[in-house]
């Protein structure tokens, strides 16, 4: 047999596929003037919580949609449709994140007249943020039950993030929890993040983030105007 | 456990390129993975070979180089290697300037560098 062997040169993105998909549904969120938020955290974090809070607050003077991403069960887009949102589930069978393929195959479903569209990923603090789905802004959640500890632990999903919503903040009077250093901690490896103490027992902290959110919008329409 | 969709898309790319260069086999794939990029290379490692069984690759080996992370300071426009991120000591400010305005230029990427293959 006279195989030769050689050497090619690739130097291709391995994610590159998904970031050409990412970046289609962002050309298009562009074009609608939707702002859409990836929300990152663990299980149990109170992602939906805050959707259920944030929704309710927006939904008299905006559109807002969520997509939920599960392995399994339309629990979460059940809770959403209670509130009177549109919600659309992704259910991933297994896989442990949101990949934009995913977002792309019911892209179509989601109204163009929306102004807000939140992505609730699947509950994991750690594959989730290594892919990109078009998102105007990244989220990144942490409970107050989980500990201070947690920013350099699962530095990527920090530092890929733009805000930082601390959640379960009443909380706070009944666990060993150091909120000044977890917000250091965060500021340590992203000295960008904006961070939002909130919970969705008591309010706290709602209509700031809300606030925040309104403000991105209309920069964001009054640059692309 | 992300890596083995990773591996997926990166046999993608191998077929692709092995189709290319009209390659009957390919014996070894070079990888390059940012100590950011969030893929452990162990487990990409593991990924990578259960899912070669039955590809062009079935017999490749595979070489990975794991890119450091670097910031480019935009105080003084030094480019800092960081040590380790997850060092406790690890505080995001330029070491020469102590700016806080830098920005990530690698370590997040994960690229198919090389392949070997071998041509009828």
């Amino acid at each position: 047999m006279d195989s030769k062997r050689k050497e090619v040169l690739v130097l291709e993105d391995i994610l590159g596929s998904n970031k050409k998909i990412a970046s289609s549904i962002r050309q298009k969120l562009l074009e609608h003037q939707i702002l859409a938020v990836n929300l990152l955290s663990s299980p149990g974090s109170g992602k939906t919580s805050l959707l259920e809070k944030i929704g309710q607050k927006l939904q008299g003077k905006y559109r807002v949609g969520v997509v939920e991403g599960d392995v399994e069960t339309e629990r979460d887009a059940e809770r959403i449709r209670k509130i009177g949102l549109p919600a659309w589930q992704i259910t991933t069978h297994g896989a442990c994140h949101l990949e934009a393929k995913m977002l792309a195959r019911i892209f179509d479903q989601i109204p163009a007249d929306l102004d807000f569209l939140f992505i609730e990923n699947v509950g994991n603090l750690v594959c989730p943020a290594s892919f990109d789905l078009g998102e105007s802004l990244r989220f990144v959640l942490l409970s107050v039950p989980e500990g201070d500890d947690k920013p350099k632990k699962y530095p990527e999903a920090f530092i890929t993030s733009q805000v930082f919503v601390l959640t379960k903040c009443d909380l706070l009077p009944y666990l060993p929890f150091d909120r000044e250093r977890v917000v250091k901690e965060a500021l340590e490896i992203n000295p960008k993040l904006k961070v939002f103490e909130t919970s969705a027992v008591t309010g706290e902290g709602i209509e700031e983030l809300c606030a925040f959110l309104e403000s991105e919008l209309e920069k964001r329409r009054v640059k692309n105007a | 456990m992300h890596e083995m969709s990773i591996v997926a898309d990166l046999f993608t790319i191998i077929e692709e390129q092995a189709r290319k260069s009209g390659a009957t086999r390919v014996t070894k794939v070079k990888v390059l993975i940012g100590e950011l990029s969030g893929v452990v290379p162990e487990l990409f490692r593991s990924a990578f070979h259960s899912y070669k069984k039955g590809t062009i690759a079935d017999k490749a080996t595979l070489e990975i180089k794991v890119t450091k992370i670097k910031f480019k300071c935009h105080g003084c426009g030094k480019e800092i290697t960081a040590k380790n991120i997850m060092d406790e000591s690890f505080s995001y400010a330029c070491p020469f300037c102590g700016s806080k305005d830098m920005e990530l230029i690698s370590g997040r990427d994960l690229y198919l560098e090389k392949l070997e293959i071998e041509t009828s």
